[in-house]
């Protein structure tokens, strides 16, 4: 199949970028999207241009380092699927396919489609763990957690920070991201001693990275290749106001 | 000779003689001393937590873009210990046992004693960290059973295993960054290591979002790099998953062990076309279900439902009635590569086995099934549009694991004093193939409850040691070195790119030096090595700047890689013998399983770079078994 692509190419972070069409043929319904893109950096190296940068590594949906805007959806146009999971199946021959990186003021795009999603780190240096140094274990089963209690904390702590969530959010709030670790750590008995803290500094660092306000669209949850729930975000509100009101 | 300084005592004892002698420095003297950790997962991360939760000052570089993405996270199926939760037999030395087995009797005793003795706190340690491991309804721990062994030791987290323990290890990653105690370099690749008098006192990196080329100096390195399966192109690791902070290591006088002992993991999604740049892992948790077959007669065209049920082998189950589809990986790959060569392969390509579900789902119910293992069924679907609950799955074996790496005493040292290797990057404890869910074991354990004893043992002694800064004449050496090869590689004016030859080794190495190896393909595999290296150093089109240029870091792994390669021929070539994953045609039974040589190969191969026009020139540490009985290992 053949597609007609137009894809953003910006220089570095000061630069300003522009989409710029290629016309890729050969293309089999096999191939992964970021395949594709690997035929069509091949291509441009034997024409002697500048490949086109973008983050990937795992290819198989797990490591979070893949994500673009495809036709303006982050991940593109399945659910529940990163970029490198999806496959040229979806698409039609001939379709044009507009491929940008994820946009934030927090994400500032390094070149082409790469871009720095530091600012996720920053979130969870600011508290989103629980202190327990090496060796202050205590025997794992003396903690017994109702098996339905680790389930729900799994379905938050499933997060890849891939940053689709901001990406779609037309706030560019990171509220989705925050609150699933929230969620994970206050669920869990192990992550309560610690939850009224965490909360209020996750959140106040979430704010400073300018990262925007939830205004409860829940676009975040339909583009979430993990398919984390918006209820965390009301998990989050609700543990930071309690925070608030009870702290000393 | 090469001295693995293994405690003394008895086995159970080694590891507490060791910790009860080894010297401790005062905390006030820990915030003096520098620590390098390159790698950030499982093992990088909880190396450099642990080190910085005792007080010492810590720089741990990765190349991804947050530490928390390295591969690591990929691991589905779970972690093993000894816990003994199931009350079903299981004990330390059972599985040191099993281990020790497992890996066909080609690593030490003392190493994997350790391993199994650490196993118990690493699982207190990821819970108080807030790992989600799967529980049963009274709020206990659940385990399940994993190829290769008789009990059920292996904790899990769904099909996310990998990903929750790193979250752990990211976490306290982090939070010792917000304590002031490490700092981060993401997106920073280590080209080459620093030696001063001999010891590792620093690295150079690149930074890969300017491009810039930087020193940076301490009183020790740690590599914790991952594994190399990489080198196969085609194979289960990420993209970025490489070889040159261990190689280039080795060629500052590190030695490396068990080169050519990789792991072709059963389960994966088979090649489906040239431009396929990756062979999905399906967890092996499937073999506990489903049923693998392929048709007993060769090139038979027909799609798997229409093959009837007297026309399919088992050939697992026929083979090695006691464990079936459960036989460890090593064998079941074989398996299934022989069938495949033998012409009975399915898929487009000829080159799968099929993976059934049918008679489970007809004893179990779907229902049960898709509880099991619903995950893995939608990721199949996902990438090949295929309903598995209504056809068999495809797979075939790919590369994996590495159990290979850099050579390392009990310490984890490596013949570079002062250079330590952690988790897959070293050699250490999985002999000739590895077990399911002990790699994941293996890197918590090197970095979280080993390296952080070891490590100070050695430093005891640095603190006297001249302090050595960045300005140094053997930083701007191995910076120079460096500065050259980049320039190099984008001054080639050619017209293939790295992928080409990275592709090219790959399918090479698959071919003469994968699942099974002969003398000729080996001695014919490094002729093809040493031209394609040739090849490159005049062919290599880079494009782009010296700034974000993914090309260019391609193009200096796989120039590694390609050395690399060339040596694990070498070492396979030389052990005359087949254990675990190292299948030498020459030497096995007449009904096809491994002849292993206890008499003249019971060792560990321990290779010195000299340079690249020469030869790798071997060490041999003798491979000494005071507590177990060597014996053949059989599934049948």
């Amino acid at each position: 199949m053949k597609l007609y692509l137009k894809v953003w190419r910006q220089e570095n972070r000061e630069a300003k970028g522009d989409m710029v069409s290629y016309d890729v043929d050969g293309i089999s319904v096999h191939m992964s999207f970021l395949e594709m893109l690997d035929l069509l950096n091949e291509r441009l190296i034997q024409k002697g241009e500048r490949v086109i940068e973008f983050d990937h590594d795992c290819r198989e949906g797990i490591c979070g380092a893949c994500g673009m805007m495809i036709n303006g959806r982050a991940h593109g146009p399945l659910t529940g699927t990163t970029t490198c999971q999806l496959h040229m199946r979806s698409f039609k021959d001939g379709e044009t396919v507009y491929i940008e990186p994820f946009r934030a003021a927090a994400f500032p795009v390094l070149r082409d489609l790469k871009i720095d999603r530091s600012a996720f780190d920053h979130i969870i240096q600011s508290g989103g763990y629980i202190s327990a140094s090496t060796g202050q274990a205590p025997e794992s089963n003396s903690i017994p957690i109702a098996h339905e209690v680790t389930e729900a904390a799994f379905d938050a702590a499933a997060c890849i920070g891939c940053g689709a969530c901001v990406a779609t959010c037309k706030n560019s709030s990171a509220a989705l991201f925050t609150s699933a670790k929230v969620s994970h750590l206050v669920l869990l008995p192990q992550g309560k001693l610690e939850a009224a803290n965490r909360v209020i500094k996750m959140v106040n660092q979430m704010d400073a990275e300018g990262f925007g306000h939830c205004s409860n669209t829940e676009a975040c949850e339909v583009e979430c290749p993990q398919e984390i729930s918006v209820l965390h975000i009301g998990r989050m509100n609700y543990q930071y106001n309690k925070a608030l009101v009870l702290r000393k | 000779m090469i001295d693995a300084k293994i405690p003394v005592g008895q086995l159970a004892d080694k590891w507490k003689n060791y910790k009860d002698n080894s010297k401790l420095i005062n905390p006030a003297n820990r915030k003096k001393l520098d620590i390098i950790v390159v790698g950030t997962g499982l093992a990088g991360s909880s190396c450099a937590a642990t080190l910085a939760e005792q007080g010492y000052n810590v720089k741990s570089f990765c190349f991804q873009d947050s530490a928390r993405r390295a591969h690591s996270v990929a691991a589905q199926g779970g972690v093993n210990a000894a816990k003994n939760y199931k009350n079903d037999g299981d004990s330390v030395y059972r599985m040191f046992y099993d281990t020790i087995k497992g890996g066909d009797f080609r690593s030490r005793e003392a190493n994997v004693y350790r391993l199994a003795e650490c196993s118990l706190s690493l699982i207190d340690q990821a819970v108080a960290q807030g790992v989600p491991f799967a529980r049963e309804y009274g709020g206990y721990l659940n385990n399940r059973s994993f190829g290769g062994v008789q009990v059920s030791r292996t904790f899990y987290a769904r099909g996310q295993t990998g990903q929750q323990l790193m979250m752990g290890a990211y976490q306290a990653l982090m939070r010792q960054v917000s304590e002031g105690k490490v700092q981060t370099y993401t997106r920073h690749e280590m080209l080459d290591l620093v030696l001063v008098d001999g010891k590792a006192r620093g690295i150079i990196a690149r930074n890969l979002e300017t491009g810039e080329i930087e020193r940076y100096a301490a009183n020790a390195v740690v590599l914790a790099t991952g594994g190399y399966g990489k080198v196969y192109y085609l194979s289960t690791l990420a993209m970025g998953c490489n070889s040159s902070a261990i190689w280039r290591a080795h060629k500052k006088g590190a030695y490396m062990s068990g080169v050519s002992w990789i792991q072709f993991h059963p389960t994966c999604l088979p090649q489906i076309g040239e431009t396929q740049s990756k062979l999905t892992l399906m967890s092996e948790s499937l073999r506990n279900d489903g049923r693998i077959w392929v048709p007993k007669k060769a090139g038979d065209e027909r799609i798997p439902n229409n093959i009837p049920e007297e026309e399919r082998d088992y050939y697992l189950e026929r083979r090695y009635p006691t464990f079936g589809n459960l036989s460890p990986r090593d064998i079941s790959s074989r398996a299934a590569k022989e069938r495949i060569d033998a012409g009975c392969g399915v898929g487009p390509m000829k080159n799968a086995v099929c993976l059934d579900f049918s008679k489970a789902i007809k004893e179990q119910g779907r229902d049960k099934i898709e509880e099991k293992y619903g995950n893995l069924f939608r990721m199949y679907d996902k990438i090949n549009g295929v309903d598995a609950y209504k056809e068999p799955m495809l797979i075939s074996p790919a590369a994996h694991f590495t159990m290979g790496g850099l050579w390392v005493d009990y310490d984890l040292m490596t013949t570079i004093p002062g250079l330590f290797a952690l988790g897959e990057a070293n050699f250490s404890d999985h002999g000739a193939n590895r077990l399911g869910a002990n790699s994941l074991l293996q890197s918590c354990v090197d970095g979280y409850f080993i390296a952080p004893y070891t490590i100070p043992n050695y430093l005891s002694g640095e603190l006297k040691a001249e302090k050595v800064t960045t300005d140094h004449s053997a930083f701007e050496e191995a910076e120079n070195t460096v500065r050259e090869q980049l320039s190099r590689f984008l001054s080639l004016k050619g017209h293939l790119s790295a992928d080409h030859f990275h592709k090219t080794l790959g399918k090479l190495l698959y071919d003469k030096c994968g699942l099974s190896r002969t003398e000729e393909s080996l001695k014919q595999a490094i002729l093809d090595i040493k031209a394609l290296k040739k090849s490159f150093d005049q062919e290599l089109k880079i494009t782009g700047d010296d700034q974000v240029n993914s090309e260019l870091e391609k193009a200096g792994r796989v120039s590694d890689f390609l050395e690399l390669g060339e040596l694990m021929c070498y070492d396979a070539l030389q052990r005359e013998e087949s254990c675990g994953a190292h299948f030498r045609e020459e030497y096995q039974t007449p009904d096809g399983e491994a002849v292993r040589n206890d008499k003249d190969f019971c060792f560990v191969s321990a290779w010195e770079w000299k340079g690249e026009a020469e030869e790798p020139e071997l060490h041999k540490e003798p491979l000494v078994f005071e507590s177990v009985k060597l014996t053949v290992r059989s599934y049948k």
